[in-house]
């Protein structure tokens, strides 16, 4: 009869869950549905962004729930495993709407699923407010129901340009005279990185002296950091998601390359400090959110309040910090229970619209939509690897530490 | 297009750069070849084409990373991913190779696609999609100004390449499996006939390859990075090795494999490294213009 006090223990244990809900089980449920990308290449984030969903409902939850009207409400998500694939993903959405009745969407992961699951969410005039598609042709095909929380991708790393420039003058030189170069994958995230990055070095005057695409496999880029080091450009920009950083910063240490600033995506992700040590030092990466930034709102509290309480919910993330697609996960819902309260019905239109006129400050930064559809009121941040952290170091409102440079090489 | 004559300028404004791609194509090229001499073997001796072949490499990179991570030197993980990937081989012989080897070539190259992607998902769900790699705490070495490095991590790794590749050759010349081996891929009845048992050959031969990629993958994971769904890179470059050297061309697989590392870096040099790849396929094509061409001189025709 050993099983007896493991099912008294189970018991309690859902006895005590239950009571604490308390109030939240008189509440009545919205349900919201989501593609997202549990197995396949973008498992690892489509996992973050679902723990970051789930996290806000637990906590939207304790905090009353959704209040519409005298009733409450709280919300239910129903996933679908989109297997990282495009055309998956669109059918899933296609089966939410017709078979599940979903009216409201929770955005997939990636600007790829992103762009083949809106088409569909457009066709039956589902709001969708999506937290991890950040391409800028998202919000160029006139959508009226896809709202996105993060920065667009063009503001990934234009912020690095900014600071080059900046540096240039105060070392007594003209912004034109900075060499830039950039390397990014040829997918659309980081093409728009690069639009980004080229149309603020266009404006200064800069000249460009390598463009390059890597390719979808990249493990080694070699032939192009031989060329940097032979073209001596005064800014490296590199994007190509957690492999690029990965080869990126192990083989700029293996070949001393000496650029005064390199800025980089996906840091985080490729733990770069982990894996690399000090050769990681000094470089800049661009994040949506850190939890050292000065937000906060009622629901999660500050940034650092949102980092400690989810690594609380989630003990698989104690030892490394919350990753940003996580705390955007969580802004979408969050969205949605504003929307929802200010609407004031659960009438898809008047949400939609309630949504739309979003105006919200919250622990991930400032959420307020375009026509187009995405934020434009939250900065992208640039922080940088000293002796192992990350540090802000731009924009210079949010900056907590200064930005080291030039770089010396590792 | 300019870019690209601003590039090819560059290779003679500073002639060192062309040691520096040469000693970098050298060092990817052996790789490709080692994953491309398994090809060969199992190619020539089961008639099996093995569309699985870089996710065995994969498996053998994330087998040294997973070993690395519980405490063990890098550097053993080159002989254990070769032992471990030995059992996971037969097993997959056992279980699914045997069953297709006397099947047509489509039933074959369908059940290794399978394998392809079953490998890379069991991948993915065990350790995630994120790129892994090992760093070796070793220095590098600077030559001709700082503009050639050669990291020690990357010369052990090919030197580690080149050790296997001789062993395995001496292996096939004069052991008496070596032999049966070779005796199966000319004629498998015949040998058959003469008391080889020749399913054990042919596990014996799917083992090795399985073997041999997988301490390619673990060096790989030494001197760059893998990724659950990076096998078909590897595949792709095995492929076009074994066509241009041909079967049973152990020294010109290696040969090809060198080339086409070397080919590729100076594809990526001049065009951009977006371009890397395709300088390897393009060589695929125009290799088999050339067989084709050949064949028709002498009135044979290709099946």
């Amino acid at each position: 009869m050993k099983t007896l006090p493991v099912l008294g223990a189970w018991l309690t244990g859902v006895f005590l869950l239950v009571s604490q809900a308390g109030y939240a089980q008189d509440c009545e449920e919205i349900t919201l549905g989501s593609a997202i990308s549990l197995t396949g290449k973008y498992a690892t984030n489509g996992v973050h962004a679902k723990n970051g969903y789930e996290f806000a409902i637990q906590k939207i939850k304790e905090n009353g729930g959704v209040k519409i009207g005298d009733k409450c409400y709280n919300f239910k998500v129903i996933y679908y495993d989109d297997e990282s694939k495009g055309d998956r993903g669109a059918t899933l959405a296609e089966r939410l709407v017709n078979q599940d009745k979903v009216q409201y969407m929770l955005g997939p992961y990636s600007s790829g699923l992103t762009k083949a699951i809106a088409p569909v969410t457009e066709k039956y005039q589902i709001p969708m407010v999506e937290a991890e598609g950040a391409s800028r042709s998202l919000f160029a095909q006139g959508y009226k129901y896809l709202f996105a929380v993060l920065s667009t991708s063009e503001q990934y790393l234009a912020s690095a340009v900014t600071l080059a420039a900046e540096k240039a003058k105060e070392s007594g030189k003209d912004p034109s005279d900075v060499k830039v170069a950039v390397a990014v994958e040829n997918d659309p995230f980081s093409l728009d990185i690069r639009a980004g990055v080229f149309e603020d070095a266009r404006r200064l005057g800069m000249q460009t002296v390598i463009d390059e695409k890597l390719p979808r496999d990249l493990s080694d880029m070699s032939a192009i950091l031989t060329k940097v080091k032979l073209l001596k450009p005064d800014l490296l920009i590199v994007s190509g998601h957690s492999k690029g950083a990965a080869t990126a910063v192990r083989q700029i240490s293996e070949q001393k390359i000496d650029v005064p600033m390199i800025a980089i995506t996906h840091c985080e992700a490729a733990d770069v400090v982990g894996n690399f040590g000090a050769a990681a030092n000094d470089i800049l990466c661009s994040t949506q959110w850190a939890e050292t930034l000065t937000y906060e709102d009622p629901i999660f509290g500050s940034a650092a309040n949102y980092e400690k309480e989810f690594k609380a919910a989630f003990p698989e993330y104690a030892d490394k910090s919350v990753p940003y697609q996580s705390a955007q996960a969580s802004a979408a819902v969050y969205v949605f229970k504003d929307a929802f309260e200010r609407a004031g019905t659960l009438d898809k239109e008047a949400v939609r619209d309630a949504i739309a006129a979003t105006d919200l400050a919250t622990f991930y930064g400032q959420i307020k939509f375009s026509t187009a559809g995405n934020n434009i009121a939250k900065p992208m941040v640039l922080r940088q690897i000293q002796d192992g952290e990350y540090n802000v170091v731009a924009p210079s409102e949010f900056a907590s530490h200064k930005v080291n440079w030039p770089r010396k090489p590792q | 297009m300019e870019q690209i004559l601003g590039n090819i300028s560059l290779l003679f404004e500073f002639p060192v750069v062309n040691i520096k791609i040469i000693l970098d194509g050298i060092m990817i090229g052996a790789l490709f070849a080692l994953a491309a001499y398994g090809l060969a073997l199992v190619w020539g001796v089961m008639n099996v084409k093995n569309l699985a072949q870089g996710d065995f490499v994969i498996a053998g990179g994330y087998l040294a990373w997973w070993l690395a991570n519980q405490g063990m030197p890098a550097l053993l993980g080159v002989p254990v991913a070769f032992i471990i990937m030995w059992g996971i081989g037969w097993v997959v012989y056992k279980l699914v190779i045997s069953r297709v080897i006397e099947r047509d070539l489509f039933t074959s190259l369908l059940a290794t696609f399978g394998l392809a992607i079953m490998i890379a998902q069991i991948l993915n769900l065990l350790f995630g999609s994120d790129t892994q790699s090992i760093q070796l705490q070793y220095d590098t070495l600077y030559f001709l100004g700082g503009f050639v490095d050669i990291p020690i991590a990357k010369l052990i790794g090919v030197l580690l390449a080149a050790v296997l590749a001789a062993g395995v050759i001496i292996f096939m010349k004069t052991s008496r499996m070596g032999q049966a081996i070779r005796a199966t891929a000319q004629d498998a009845r015949a040998a058959r006939v003469l008391g080889i048992n020749t399913e054990k050959v042919y596990a014996f031969t799917f083992s090795l390859n399985s073997a041999i990629c997988g301490a390619a993958g673990a060096i790989i994971v030494m001197v760059w990075v893998i990724q659950p769904f990076y096998g078909i890179t590897y595949s792709i470059r095995a492929f076009v090795i074994v066509t241009a050297a041909g079967l049973g061309n152990l020294p010109g697989v290696i040969a090809a494999g060198l080339g086409i590392g070397t080919a590729e870096l100076y594809g990526a040099h001049i065009f951009g490294i977006g371009y890397q790849q395709a300088v390897a396929v393009v060589l695929l094509l125009m290799v088999l213009l050339y067989r084709l061409i050949q064949q028709r001189r002498v009135r044979q025709s290709l099946q």
